[in-house]
């Protein structure tokens, strides 16, 4: 008797703009101009951020940064499909994200200039903490939505992650139990094909990570990450699907870190230098750029504008972030526990 | 005022605050249609849904973050962990994430969750199924750890640990779950956690011990002038009350069923010595198992601490 083929599968690829900044309209999300230039004014911002931080830890005035660099679409394009009542659970490198859902950039500033108090995350969002050990927020995505449905909440809920996270196992217990439950969550993987010096093919045999979700029993899909509306587009469809009860998905971006793991990090030990040149030139922001400029939104008077204005906002943040007060050594007792024990409390007073 | 085993406490406890509180829920490996393997969920499935006793897959971490996300968003999830010999793939969960949430995000999201787990040997089951690790778990900050000793504490530590904002990790002393029926009042009382409990009073020595030992150490010291404390929470423990009565015996033994080395039993050892030195008139004894992997039922008798090394101990003492 011939085995019987039991499974079979596919996994796609969505591309709406490709490199020459060229849509395909038939695939076009409804984006007014406006909305479009908040997405490339919120990449602007990010990129901004990005050569900030990286200045100032040079100079010593922040301590170890990731940075985003070449992720900018992959992050605002989610991000900016993202409600303000959904929950979001991010990894360390996802400042777009937080950009684009409005959290306060001075705070970004001062979590990584080793101030936890950058992590209080104001009342109107719901960012979980930044995630330094990878891929162990994702069961926390997958119980929050548990949560969410048992209140009978009409919310989703994200969870951002790199190619690394898929090979740990609660990126596997987490996909598996949002399988299982079919909980309304999303989760999005921004493949930047690197794990510091790991490249995505030894971190996995599979020929996609978004095939990665077929084996828990639910949708992934492959997305161009340096294009900001094939990420929307996803995103949104995912989230829309999410609250309407159709369970999860797994939205895999394809993209680059075109920058060092960490300001910690020398790339240059373990890639080509012409690796990194050809994915700079698919760099995302200079794709939108292009596509509004052919459609008459987009001028070197308007990016020379947006460019400065986000380098202003990044002036702002500075200046605030230094403008803190050292936290008090007393602080680190502060949100240790809800109440302290007799030895915490003589610890606290010693000090 | 009916009489429960340890099983039936615990059950009435959880029944109980799931009655009160619909934030409660269960989940774990097992807990809903089949109620558990020691039983402890009986019933609950049937009585508050399959929505709040969450049968989940073979999955430790996946249950404890799960729990820390449901947690975060504002329920109260009781998650189970079938045996602390699997709870170490969990360990990350607890540590990286549980007993961090509220520093990381500057009190902003809280993680009120309880882990129950059965510990200890005694009762004839496989590799991993008898492990006794607590100490382990003291040394994370943010997680508390109780242990109750009878079925009368057990009720009472669960709804405190029900209530308490923060983690806590209730263990569940798998040889005393039927071996001991007490008295069990219906409704609320609350066991205080950070509080331990004078189970016996004596002059000569102090005896410190939780959980699945303190049931031994009662039968060890019956005829001598002992204080017994029953710590029940472990983390933070009671330092007061012992050093109240160290001061009081000027003697102490520690007895706790997990290995010597780096046991709880050293922490409370130290905690004498820095702060009631000059009231002993005795080396501190610890009587614990000895420093290797918990070894499979044929000898296990010769690897939990035994009453007559308990009145050993006892005896050593008071020779001084």
């Amino acid at each position: 008797m011939p085995n019987e083929v039991i499974a079979e599968f596919k996994v796609t690829r969505m591309s709406i703009l490709d490199e020459n900044g060229i849509a395909d309209v038939a695939l076009m999300p409804e984006l007014s101009h406006e909305e479009i230039r908040k997405m490339y004014e919120l990449m602007l911002l990010a990129r901004a951020f990005d050569q900030r931080a990286l200045a100032l830890q040079r100079e010593g005035r922040l301590g170890t940064y990731p940075p985003i660099m070449g992720q900018e679409a992959a992050q605002v394009g989610s991000a900016m499909a993202i409600k303000p009542a959904d929950w979001v659970f991010p990894s360390f490198r996802e400042t777009g994200v937080h950009l684009s859902l409005g959290y306060p950039i001075a705070q970004i500033f001062q979590y990584w200039s080793g101030d936890e108090r950058g992590q209080l995350t104001p009342d109107n969002l719901n960012i979980f903490p930044f995630c330094v050990s990878v891929g162990t927020h994702i069961p926390h995505a997958v119980g929050a939505a548990m949560a969410a449905r048992y209140r009978r909440d009409p919310i989703a809920v994200v969870a951002y992650f790199g190619d690394g996270a898929t090979s740990k196992g609660d990126f596997h217990e987490g996909f598996n139990m949002a399988g299982v439950f079919r909980l309304p969550v999303v989760f999005i993987c921004q493949n930047n094909q690197w794990a510091i010096s790991i490249p995505v093919k030894e971190q996995t045999a599979a020929a996609s990570l978004a095939q990665k979700a077929v084996a828990y029993g639910f949708e992934g899909i492959q997305v161009d990450g340096n294009d900001v509306f094939a990420v929307y587009c996803a995103t949104r469809n995912a989230l829309e699907k999410a609250r309407g009860n159709g369970g999860p998905t797994f939205i895999e971006c394809l993209t680059y870190r075109v920058a060092d793991h960490t300001t910690a990090d020398d790339a240059g030990r373990y890639r080509s230098s012409e690796e990194v040149a050809a994915w700079r030139a698919r760099d995302p922001i200079l794709r939108l750029e292009r596509f509004m400029a052919a459609q008459g939104f987009w001028s070197e008077d308007y990016g020379r504008e947006a460019r400065s204005r986000a380098s202003a906002s990044m002036d702002e943040a500075v200046h605030e972030m230094e403008g803190f007060p050292p936290p008090a050594a007393a602080d680190m007792f502060e949100h240790a526990c809800a109440s302290l024990s007799p030895r915490q409390t003589r610890q606290q007073e010693g000090l | 005022m009916a009489k429960l085993n340890m099983v039936q406490a615990i059950n009435l406890a959880l029944r109980e605050e799931m009655a009160r509180d619909d934030r409660v829920v269960v989940m774990g490996e097992d807990v809903g249609r089949d109620g558990g393997v020691f039983r402890v969920t009986e019933g609950l499935r049937e009585h508050f849904g399959a929505e709040r006793v969450i049968d989940t897959p073979l999955s430790e971490s996946g249950i404890v973050g799960a729990a820390t996300g449901m947690a975060a968003y504002g329920l109260r999830p009781v998650a189970e962990i079938q045996f602390m010999g699997f709870i170490y793939s969990a360990l990350d969960q607890l540590s990286a994430h549980g007993a961090r949430l509220r520093t990381r995000s500057r009190g902003r999201y809280t993680c009120p969750l309880v882990v129950r787990t059965p510990y200890g040997a005694g009762i004839k089951a496989p590799e991993l199924h008898e492990e006794s690790s607590e100490a382990i778990f003291c040394h994370i900050p943010g997680i508390k750890v109780v242990a109750p000793s009878g079925p009368y504490t057990a009720k009472g530590l669960m709804l405190a640990a029900l209530r308490d904002p923060d983690p806590v990790l209730y263990l569940e002393p798998t040889r005393l779950y039927r071996l001991i029926r007490e008295e069990v009042p219906e409704g609320e009382y609350l066991t205080e956690l950070g509080r331990a409990r004078l189970a016996r009073t004596g002059d000569n020595v102090t005896v410190i011990a939780w959980g699945s030992m303190l049931e031994r150490v009662l039968k060890a010291v019956e005829p001598y002038s002992a204080d017994v404390i029953d710590l029940l929470t472990l983390s933070p423990f009671d330092a007061e009350t012992v050093l109240a009565s160290v001061r009081k015996t000027g003697r102490a033994v520690i007895v706790h069923e997990a290995i010597k080395t780096c046991g709880l039993g050293a922490e409370i050892a130290a905690t004498i010595a820095e702060d009631a030195i000059l009231h002993l008139r005795a080396p501190v004894l610890r009587v614990t198992a000895p420093d290797v992997p918990v070894p499979l039922g044929k000898l296990i008798d010769h690897y939990l601490p035994t009453a007559e090394q308990i009145r050993a101990a006892l005896d050593e003492v008071l020779q001084y």
